[in-house]
């Protein structure tokens, strides 16, 4: 919809500076940027290179501590400097925004309703009774079902996907010009990602606003957008048709984005592996409600009786979206959970082991989480952390020997190891991801579970955590169980894979089977979800 | 809703009971009796006493004896005011306690929620500052102090109200103590609602309100503050029991007849009864107004549901 009248929005040698402890920080150095009528605009980059800001500048919502210089004009209109009560007549009027968070980016206390009336009661001056109208047409509009029940619900009744809807209701509430959409799926699951870019795609058609895609995934990008431009550090490195700059990028950080999607297959495992790690029908049930008083929990089945066989040096790729019960199968199995069904390790049953028969085995059981953040002591040297476990697995070691198992753990994850010193907040989150690995990898384990290890990181840095674990697995023939949802960083690593939907395994079999020739519809709409991303925006829309 | 209520009074029930019982017999643990006094009483007149209110009597007798007097409402003769029963102090003393706390209770979340709202919206500022430094200073200086400052300025320098007394109720003996158990808890709630209030603004939904360009006021009343109650209103309900049921020392300085003095005198005087029935009233203003925190917690969060 590409129209080649003025831009309504320009800005022009845009900063935005946050005085911070360290002094003060500049996010946004000076860029320039045009958005015409009706047309998709991606702003791409990694975190950290200031894309959102940039947006939330001229939105008036930077931080409290930051502040933004230079020009951004919506049509005749000086964004940047404009005080709070003519900004209001604008945001959420003609420029609207919606964020990466569905989860909080509704007031949890007011009814979505309630919610989506406001901005219509505030900006089209329409009475509560019309704006309940208006919201009710709304929420048919992005696909709620039964919108004349759920205009009385509240966000938390709501699932991540559906919220998401919601905030665009709200969003589209008054007819705006511009969408600013800032990362709106990357939150959400991959079927659900899909469908809420489909919609976006729709209403654009429908309403003919202009929406600014900001976006670290460029297969979201490559869909969607009409222009590109591609941020790095603050400044905006390369700019032009989406066409072009996924033919013939010019600047190098767009190519290495580009080339940073997880290639490459992992060979299966000699057919004359032994069998390391085995669950036989394991089912994990938790209780949902019930008390003293309030008799008889609902029981819910988390994992139903699933088995898996896990050979030595081999991977195999647990998918599933959230609530699956992906996660919770690699906890049962390591023994982290209760549960039913017998866990064998070196042919040894583990399913009734105690505590401190477990302490043992351990080792030989690793588990690297999601959350590069949160899974580390604040408090402990990066030393103090990834050797904590040879206090208990190796406690004849001097602290000399230990400090050199740190020194050749970190060299092994590729970190200097004069970092072992140092804390983890001082650590990026690729980083934090290699020092959670190091953890493991310190004890010497067979099996690790690697739950999710790559999905808070940029996609260059994903591809340097996945090649790390294939090195770390052919040097010390590993086998790892790999939970994601990230299908292009399984079929990157993984030589197997089960497919999970509501605790239960609707497909498996080998990385190629799975990829091209799924046979269960679930895994087709997964697969689809997932790799449809390649195809361009077709023009005609 | 109203299942979970009759449920909450149900388990009242026993924890009240485990508190009557551990009080009872931890009172009796200490050392001496009601009737041991500096100058002795002589040993014919304190068993002929002890006859009296049944203390001759072992202890298990004594015991079951005040339950079943507890359960029909009647909490025994006070063992140092001989002239009246515990309950006839409690419903003398009970309202005057219970008008001043609550004043100072309305008063506080009043004006410490409108200091700490400023406060929030001027973070770093010298509005903020300036509320973080009285606040602090509030709650460091003791009521002890700031009770005779009150009755030294407004009292005996300006002659705008009386220097203590009660005269039944007159609105000018109320306004001394009531400031002065207001001042702390005005410097609590203040620091608290700025907290939380700071923490709600920055909330992801806080960006959405702005970016939809709600005015000011729904953004921070509305929206912002909805929020950031929740934290006030947990404290309030243990607060407000400890206000209503009285303080010593304003009650004390001020010479106001409220129930705050008995738990002091009553312990120290091992007047069993007395204490016994302060146990009682502070157990049952604290488990109620638990529960009025609980509900309130649903009716502002639509996320808390106890059913």
């Amino acid at each position: 919809m590409t129209q080649s009248n003025d831009p309504i929005l320009k800005v022009r040698d845009l900063s935005v500076e946050f005085a911070t402890h360290d002094g003060v920080v500049r996010a946004v150095k000076g860029i320039d940027l045009n958005v015409l009528p009706g047309e998709t605009v991606g702003i791409v980059g990694e975190s950290g290179s200031g894309k959102s800001q940039t947006m939330m500048a001229l939105m008036g919502l930077l931080a409290s501590n930051g502040r933004a210089s230079g020009s951004a004009r919506y049509r005749d209109e000086e964004l940047i400097g404009l005080p709070e009560t003519k900004l209001n007549r604008i945001r959420g009027a003609k420029i609207t925004m919606i964020f990466q968070e569905p989860m909080t980016s509704l007031d949890p206390l007011y009814k979505i309703g309630n919610q989506i009336a406001e901005p219509l009661v505030r900006h089209k001056g329409l009475t509560a009774r019309a704006a309940r109208a208006r919201a009710l047409e709304l929420l048919e509009l992005v696909g709620i079902p039964d919108p004349q029940r759920r205009i009385d619900a509240y966000p938390h009744e709501m699932s991540g996907g559906q919220r998401q809807r919601v905030m665009i209701a709200m969003a589209l509430a008054n007819d705006p010009d511009i969408l600013i959409a800032d990362e709106p799926t990357t939150a959400l699951d991959v079927t659900i990602q899909a469908q809420i870019l489909e919609l976006l795609a729709q209403l654009q058609e429908k309403f003919g606003m202009a929406i600014v895609f900001i976006t670290h995934d460029l297969g979201i990008v490559r869909r969607f957008s009409d222009r590109v431009y591609v941020m790095q550090s603050g400044v905006v490195v390369e700019t032009g048709p989406t066409e072009k700059i996924f033919s013939r990028a010019e600047h190098p950080y767009t190519r290495m984005l580009l080339a940073a999607e997880p290639r490459g297959r992992k060979a299966p495992p000699r057919p004359d592996a032994p069998t390391l790690l085995e669950g036989r029908d394991v089912e994990v049930t938790f209780d949902i409600g019930g008390g003293f008083f309030s008799g008889e929990p609902t029981k819910l089945r988390a994992v139903d009786r699933i088995s898996v066989n896990l050979k030595r040096g081999q991977t195999i790729g647990i998918v599933g979206e959230s609530g699956s019960g992906k996660s919770t199968l690699g906890r049962a199995l390591l023994r982290m959970l209760p549960s039913k069904g017998t866990i064998l390790l070196d042919d040894r049953d583990i399913s009734h082991a105690d505590r401190q028969e477990m302490r043992p085995l351990r080792r030989e059981l690793q588990v690297v989480f999601q959350d590069p953040f949160g899974s580390l002591s604040p408090r402990l040297t990066v030393g103090q952390i990834i050797t904590e476990g040879l206090l208990v697995h190796e406690p004849s070691l001097s602290a000399k020997q230990r400090d050199q198992r740190a020194i050749e753990a970190l060299r092994e994850v590729n970190l200097d190891p004069v970092m072992r010193n140092r804390y983890p907040h001082e650590f990026s989150g690729g980083q934090r991801q290699r020092i959670a690995i190091a953890r493991a990898m310190i004890l010497k384990p067979k099996v690790v579970v690697l739950d999710e290890p790559t999905s808070a990181l940029d996609r260059s840095v994903q591809k340097q955590i996945v090649e790390l674990l294939k090195q770390l697995q052919s040097a010390h023939d590993l086998s790892y169980l790999f939970i994601s949802h990230d299908l292009a960083v399984v079929r990157a690593i993984a030589d197997y894979i089960i497919v999970m939907k509501q605790g239960k395994i609707v497909e498996e079999g080998t990385t190629e089977q799975i990829f091209d020739r799924p046979k269960d519809t679930y895994t087709q709409t997964l697969m689809a979800a997932a790799l449809d991303q390649t195809r361009f925006r077709t023009t005609a829309a | 809703m109203f299942v979970y209520v009759i449920r909450r009074f149900l388990t009242a029930i026993p924890t009240l009971f485990v508190i009557v019982t551990l009080a009872f017999f931890l009172i009796r643990v200490a050392p001496g009796g009601p009737f041991n006094q500096e100058r002795g009483l002589s040993p014919e007149i304190k068993a002929n006493l002890e006859a009296q209110f049944g203390l001759d009597k072992p202890l298990w007798h004594q015991y079951l004896n005040y339950l079943n007097n507890l359960l029909h409402g009647n909490f025994g003769p006070s063992y140092n005011l001989p002239d009246f029963t515990v309950g006839e102090l409690f419903a003398n003393g009970l309202p005057i306690s219970i008008q001043l706390g609550a004043s100072a209770l309305t008063l506080a979340l009043i004006i410490g929620g409108t200091l700490g709202i400023v406060a929030a919206l001027h973070q770093n500022r010298a509005a903020d500052y300036a509320v973080i430094a009285t606040a602090t200073a509030g709650s460091t200086i003791p009521t002890f102090v700031i009770a005779p400052i009150i009755q030294l300025v407004f009292a005996l320098s300006w002659n705008l109200i009386p220097v203590g007394g009660w005269a039944n109720g007159a609105l000018l003996n109320k306004i001394g103590p009531v400031i002065t158990l207001a001042l702390p808890q005005i410097a609590i709630v203040a620091r608290l609602m700025r907290g939380s209030m700071i923490e709600s603004l920055r909330s992801n939904h806080i960006r959405t309100a702005r970016a939809m360009g709600l005015s000011q006021w729904s953004v921070v009343i509305r929206h912002a503050l909805r929020g950031a109650v929740l934290p006030i209103i947990s404290y309030a309900g243990p607060a407000a029991a400890a206000l209503l049921t009285g303080s010593i020392i304003v009650e004390t300085i001020f010479a106001i007849p409220g129930v705050g003095r008995y738990f002091v005198d009553a312990a120290l005087n091992r007047d069993y009864t007395l204490v016994m029935g302060t146990v009682v009233v502070i157990a049952i203003f604290t488990i109620v107004f638990n529960l009025i925190v609980d509900i309130l917690y649903a009716v502002v969060d639509p996320r808390v549901r106890y059913d």
